[in-house]
């Protein structure tokens, strides 16, 4: 499967002024939002099917036509090498434990337009798999991915610089990282961070609930128990977890994004904020 | 042998027996395994050298065969949790036909949910928990999922104790047994009275004295 195409017209950054706005460039930087009266759900992602928006899955690869995932537009896979070097591959192997298909298909049953792609940093070995994680993100975000759904985290603290540097630079880019935040008293990465989205579990089984957690560093809850999830093989499980939780909150995004493709990541994330469930944008 | 292996090689001489270290994890694989009305509870422990996933404990369904049976860590639902540090609950594992021809060769059992959560210990991941087939009528909550951290917390110090009893060990062995006589007098010396210490420390008090004269002649 071939490897994504670049897109580098989704690096805004260089266009925008970096230190300072002359009076002559005030005009020049329109925000391109038509921004309502009050935001809802309705003029947030109501229609929305994700067209066109580029999702990756940042996970243990993607079982290809499975039938709650579909076609792939991408999949590459890293590795390292016995020099330790990390390489980009094209993924020949798919999906090793299920769980990158099940993030897969929740993004797809909510967003069915979006174009998928999966970058595999699990299940080549334990051993390093924490700069194979740096890696595959550096590499995602070089792609320019519109969202990145990461259903990870790693503990070790020496990463958690990079990944710092990495989550800002996504930012700064215009590509949103969803990440899984920790349900036990861990300090892990990258959901710590304030400029990832990150997720923790609701009970409730409407995909679409989500909720702001005015007591961060989790800022919301998506759909995280006792969902039905496409696995490998072909077949369909039953799973609960934070993992599942945040595929939901990249689907919702996707569906925002693909409606309005202008948002940047702190735009998003305040749509989210005045769509969520217990903020006022439930029932619109 | 450095100070640090010293000293783990003394503290071997104090700490307690292995078997009572694996008497701590098999009481908290059956304390999950009652909790959760399950068929089988077991800790994983990960043998970072092998790159393995070990059988460290196991209640219920497979105890009298699994222990010490290893598998590879880089694939499967155990070896997911603990690459990336989540949990993670699946029910309807049945319809998972390669994880069930997988486990089935390995174990002898195949369930049909499980329950697995990392074993975290600062920035390592030691091992991984796992609960199967909990009663059909427990469904599931995050409250459960709450419970089963709690629990994780209990293992992963318990599998670092363990850890660093066997790392004690193997410095002993290794030293030639140098280390041993020391390991073995601080060991007596832990199970002596107030009233039979005292004297015994001032011998080893005037030891060190001698051995601190010496170095500095």
């Amino acid at each position: 499967m071939a490897q994504p195409e670049q897109q580098p017209e989704r690096y805004t950054g260089e266009t925008l002024p970096a230190w300072s706005l002359p009076a002559a460039a005030s005009a020049e930087i329109g925000i391109g939002v038509e921004w309502p009266e009050r935001v809802t759900r309705d003029w947030a992602l109501g229609g929305s099917t994700g067209a066109g928006v580029r999702v990756c899955i940042l996970d243990s690869g993607v079982q290809p036509d499975h039938p709650l995932v579909g076609a792939l537009e991408g999949a590459v896979a890293l590795r390292k090498t016995e020099d330790g070097e990390i390489v980009v591959e094209d993924d020949t192997e798919g999906d090793l434990c299920g769980h990158g298909t099940a993030c897969a298909g929740i993004v797809r049953s909510i967003a069915p337009d979006c174009r998928l792609f999966s970058v595999r940093v699990l299940g080549a070995g334990f051993k390093g798999s924490g700069s194979v994680l740096l890696e595959g993100l550096r590499w995602a975000i070089g792609q320019g991915f519109d969202v990145v759904n990461m259903s990870l985290s790693t503990t070790k603290k020496h990463f958690s610089g990079l990944l710092h540097e990495l989550a800002d630079s996504a930012y700064f880019r215009r590509t949103v990282l969803v990440a899984s935040a920790h349900n036990m008293p861990v300090e892990s990465y990258p959901w710590r961070f304030s400029s990832v989205i990150s997720v923790g579990s609701h009970e409730e089984a409407d995909p679409l609930t989500f909720f702001y957690n005015p007591s961060p560093p989790v800022e919301f809850f998506g759909r995280g128990v006792n969902v039905e999830v496409a696995w490998i093989g072909g077949a369909r499980i039953r799973s609960s977890g934070n993992s599942f939780a945040t595929p939901h909150m990249s689907a919702i995004c996707t569906l925002i994004l693909a409606k309005h493709p202008e948002l940047t990541p702190f735009q998003l994330k305040s749509v989210l904020y005045l769509t969520a469930s217990n903020v006022g944008g439930a029932n619109e | 042998m450095n100070d640090q292996n010293l000293q783990a090689a003394v503290s071997a001489g104090v700490m307690s027996a292995e078997s009572e270290h694996r008497a701590l994890l098999q009481s908290i694989v059956e304390v999950a395994r009652a909790i959760f009305s399950a068929r089988a509870a077991s800790i994983f422990l990960h043998d970072e050298e092998a790159d393995e996933l070990v059988f460290e404990a196991v209640a219920g369904e497979g105890s009298d065969s699994l222990l010490g049976t290893r598998f590879p860590s880089s694939t499967g639902v155990a070896g997911w949790v603990l690459v990336t540090r989540q949990p993670l609950i699946i029910d309807d594992l049945e319809q998972d036909p390669r994880h069930a021809r997988e486990t089935a060769e390995s174990t002898g059992y195949v369930p049909k949910a499980m329950m697995t959560v990392p074993l975290l210990h600062d920035e390592r991941a030691l091992g991984v928990l796992n609960v199967l087939d909990r009663s059909k009528e427990i469904e599931f909550s995050l409250g459960q999922m709450e419970l089963l951290g709690l629990f994780a917390n209990q293992a992963a110090i318990a599998l670092d104790l363990l850890q660093r009893a066997r790392h004690a060990r193997a410095v002993l062995t290794q030293s030639g047994g140098d280390a041993g006589v020391i390991a073995r007098i601080a060991s007596a010396l832990e199970g002596l009275d107030e009233e039979q210490r005292e004297p015994v420390l001032r011998l080893l008090g005037a030891l060190d004295d001698v051995l601190r004269a010496d170095v500095s002649f």
